[in-house]
């Protein structure tokens, strides 16, 4: 019984670190897939470069860099800042791809109309492309939340007390035995279910709004 | 900058060392996970109802999971049962039964893209059910499994670097070692990030060029 408070204490760490890498990570995409469109060459060069190369760095990696590489002799980072950083910077090369097929999978001929009626480019996205886009995204982009989920765990070793940081500690401490791994197992599936389920419903009033 | 070439060229025996142990534990886990994966992919379409429902509660759990909490499991976990894994076994059996958990829903996605006309010509020409999987509906649904199963092992490579969380003496933990010896955390974690996308970058384009073909091929 003691054990699984331990372990709820861990949960809003989880929760948090979730929630916060992925929104932030979600808005970098969206700036690092504009670059991977742009019409300059060297821009998309270099953010080509970029989503290849945060994405084939595991996240340890990238935590530890941060953390302990910056943190030593640069700026000692608050480990949940630190690990949210990270997260942030992979979510944001994941979401950039998902952006991307997304928008080759809005027709043409909705950008040309939106040309035709004279919208800025502005306009063009953020009221024509964009929602479109967004739609189309949702489904990758919830999966992808469900594998963040489970990549936070990662921040438990740089000192996140969240749920893995609550189980290494409670299995270190009191050899407690192999319940306390099944419960945690469960609890990370439990908190996937909100994702999925959220998603389910927001594909479904999005699709409800496109008359068709 | 000659500077930290000079303590990259002093370092990288080391990490190379380390890497070798995460190549090690990748092909281990791969050849003990994929089979594992194209089991749990049979079990799961399975006849008997028990059969099944387990099969779908040990990908679910699989893959639900954590490949850290996994890894905690089979090197902590067990321990306290009295069942004691090196940390190199301990290694490859996380990173094996998360493969098979992951690579179960991939090669199920294979062996269902196979037309369904191709299990009916094989009925129809008197195969048994066991002769229908091996010589009609496997080789054409492994197949179409083999892009995503090269995508998902370049995964496993990159989760290898959480087995530092459990000592075994990977690229990470190395880095790590060497970075906590010296002070100088930053440029040896950067070597290991440049080690691990020096793999992995070459890797994900041959796998997406794969990817092209084969999809010429198939449309």
């Amino acid at each position: 019984m003691e054990a699984l408070t331990q372990l709820a204490r861990g949960v809003p760490w989880t929760i948090a670190l979730t929630l916060t890498s992925f929104l932030l990570g979600a808005l970098l995409g969206l700036g690092l897939c504009a670059l991977r469109l742009s019409s300059s060459r060297v821009l998309r060069a270099l953010a080509t470069g970029a989503v290849l190369l945060l994405r084939s760095v595991p996240p340890v990696v990238w935590l530890f860099i941060i953390f302990f590489g910056i943190g030593f002799g640069y700026v000692q980072l608050p480990s949940f800042l630190a690990a949210m950083l990270g997260l942030a910077l992979i979510t944001a090369a994941n979401m950039a791809e998902i952006y991307r097929g997304a928008l080759s999978g809005v027709h043409r001929g909705q950008t040309e109309a939106a040309i035709a009626l004279g919208l800025s480019p502005r306009h063009r996205f953020q009221d024509i492309v964009g929602p479109q886009m967004i739609r189309i995204a949702l489904p990758s982009a919830a999966t992808f939340a469900i594998g963040l989920l489970k990549d936070t765990s990662v921040a438990s070793l740089i000192g996140v007390q969240d749920v893995a940081f609550q189980v290494n500690a409670l299995a270190q401490r009191s050899f407690s035995g192999t319940g306390i791994f099944v419960i945690a197992a469960l609890l990370y599936i439990a908190l996937s279910l909100p994702i999925a389920a959220l998603a389910r419903w927001t594909d479904l009033r999005l699709r409800a709004k496109v008359a068709r | 900058m000659s500077e930290i070439l000079e303590f990259w060229g002093e370092w990288l025996p080391t990490l190379l060392d380390g890497l070798l142990v995460s190549l090690k534990v990748t092909a281990a886990s791969l050849a003990l996970g994929i089979p594992l994966g194209l089991v749990l992919a049979l079990a799961v379409k399975a006849k008997s109802a028990p059969l099944r429902i387990a099969a779908l509660i040990a990908v679910e759990i699989g893959r639900g999971t954590p490949a850290l909490v996994l890894l905690q499991f089979t090197y902590f976990g067990l321990a306290s049962t009295g069942l004691t894994l090196s940390s190199y076994a301990a290694a490859v059996a996380a990173l094996a039964a998360c493969t098979g958990a992951y690579t179960s829903e991939i090669i199920r996605a294979g062996l269902e893209a196979v037309p369904q006309g191709q299990s009916e010509a094989a009925i129809a020409i008197g195969f048994s059910r066991m002769d229908q999987l091996r010589y009609v509906v496997l080789p054409q649904g492994l197949r179409i499994a083999v892009p995503p199963l090269l995508g998902f092992s370049i995964l496993i490579f990159q989760s290898t670097s959480l087995c530092y969380a459990i000592a075994l003496p990977e690229l990470m933990s190395q880095a790590y070692s060497v970075g906590s010896n010296t002070f100088r955390y930053m440029p040896i974690l950067i070597l290991a990030g440049l080690l691990f996308a020096a793999i992995c970058i070459p890797a994900t384009l041959l796998v997406s060029r794969l990817e092209h073909r084969l999809d010429r091929h198939t449309r």
